[in-house]
């Protein structure tokens, strides 16, 4: 049983990692990752919020009815987001000017609903909460990962102290928007590359999967969904 | 007056574009920009909505959340407007306009947690706009999200033919592209403010 739990929370970080494997909550990942600082304090306050929304939906999972599930989730999750920009305002409020409107932006974050409707709703609540912790620990270092690529190469610093020695190698546009894109689309090969030789994981390709709005558009043909190029073929 | 109202209207299309330099709403940016009419499509609903949901926000947190002083609320208010909006507004299409919902009305529910939608509404307050400098904002980050998608539905066309690394395949090389567009909109910093100079 503890194996089985273990298993949950060390799926999130690798085999199942949010952001390279599952490309789940794409906005964030790019936006924050300038530096290292807002990496980091992003990925803390995505995993509480995580957490703590897949804990009350996995113990109201049996009243929420199915129908009008979507829009539940969304009030619990950004009841908990109110909450996380509160106490960043009242005690870190440093970090809460430099997130600004992507800390609010949490409650669209593809990989809070998108793990609510793809686990909370179908499993126990420590499950869940295990299930939380290892998405949040996922996505924080994946986070991690791209900020210090792109602060270090980019900007020549990291969280914010200056590398001496890497002032006259960086490479500026790594740091800004352009080098955000370039950054994550050679991580996600290299991810490619590696388990292709494991052979092991099923990637997911980019469609709605695993977007907030998946649940609506099923009932619709959805644009990336094969649902739809089905009706087009037909 | 029009000047300002320019500069927020270009700043929005060009220089702030919400995805590719903002990175918001890249969900619908990476998923629906495989073909240019989808592109155009998905752009004209963003559009949309982005002026609904204004015209709807802005006067609930100044005549109603400010009043109560309930600001805080913002987040929780702001979704459950914009996803009632979006619903609302699908529901009236259908009925009086059914040619526009046939074009349009697909794109409609993935609208709801686009994060650019919200973005937009939360910024226009951040920003302390006006309610006109505030339709004008949402129009100027709706159309730079049309020509966003427009020019990388064009770029993507071509992916197709080429012969990339098989690690590289799909969404690596969609991304790259993207960072290739992204760098060219780095050409438009500055132009606004010499154009009205």
């Amino acid at each position: 049983m503890k194996n089985n739990k273990l298993s949950i929370l060390l799926r999130g970080i690798i085999a199942e990692n949010p952001v390279l494997i599952l490309i789940l909550g794409t906005c964030p990942t790019l936006a924050v990752t300038g530096n290292v600082t807002s990496a980091l304090s992003m990925g803390l306050a995505a995993t509480v919020v995580l957490i703590c929304s897949n804990v009350v939906i996995s113990a109201l999972r049996k009243v929420i009815p199915d129908t009008v599930r979507v829009p539940c989730y969304i009030v619990i999750i950004a009841a908990f987001v109110t909450a996380v920009q509160m106490l960043l305002q009242a005690f870190l409020p440093s970090i809460y000017e430099m997130l600004g409107v992507y800390l609010a932006l949490i409650v669209v974050n593809c990989v809070i609903l998108g793990r609510a409707e793809m686990f909370a709703r179908k499993n126990t609540v420590l499950d869940s909460a295990f299930d939380g912790l290892g998405m949040g620990l996922g996505f924080i270092l994946a986070l991690f990962l791209m900020a210090f690529i792109r602060e270090v190469f980019g900007a020549g610093s990291f969280m914010g102290i200056e590398l001496g020695f890497m002032q006259k190698f960086k490479i500026p546009v790594l740091a800004a928007a352009p080098g955000g894109f370039l950054v994550y689309g050679i991580l996600i090969a290299v991810m490619n590359k590696l388990t292709e030789k494991k052979g092991g994981v099923k990637k997911k390709s980019f469609s709605c999967e695993g977007c907030p709005s998946a649940a609506i558009c099923t009932s619709k043909p959805c644009l990336n969904n094969e649902k739809k190029e089905e009706v087009e073929n037909a | 007056m029009l000047k300002s109202l320019i500069l927020i209207l270009m700043g929005g299309v060009l220089i702030n574009n919400y995805v590719l330099n903002q990175f918001l709403g890249i969900c619908p940016f990476l998923g629906v920009s495989k073909k240019v009419n989808q592109a155009s499509g998905m752009g004209l609903a963003v559009i949309f909505v982005m002026l609904f949901a204004t015209a709807a926000t802005w006067p609930i947190y100044n005549y109603v959340l400010v009043p109560l002083k309930i600001e805080y609320f913002q987040t929780i208010v702001f979704i459950l407007v914009i996803a009632t909006l979006v619903q609302f507004v699908e529901i009236i299409l259908k009925r009086f306009i059914p040619s526009l919902h046939a074009s349009l009305g697909i794109y409609l529910p993935l609208i709801t947690t686009n994060c650019a939608v919200l973005g937009v509404t939360i910024n226009n307050i951040t920003a302390g706009y006006n309610f006109l400098e505030s339709m004008v904002s949402s129009l100027g980050v709706g159309l730079g999200f049309l020509l966003a998608m427009l020019l990388f539905a064009g770029v993507r066309s071509k992916l197709d033919d080429s012969n990339a690394p098989k690690c590289f395949r799909g969404l690596p090389v969609t991304l790259i592209a993207a960072s290739i567009v992204a760098m060219a909109f780095y050409g438009f910093a500055g132009i606004v403010e010499n154009l009205l100079a």
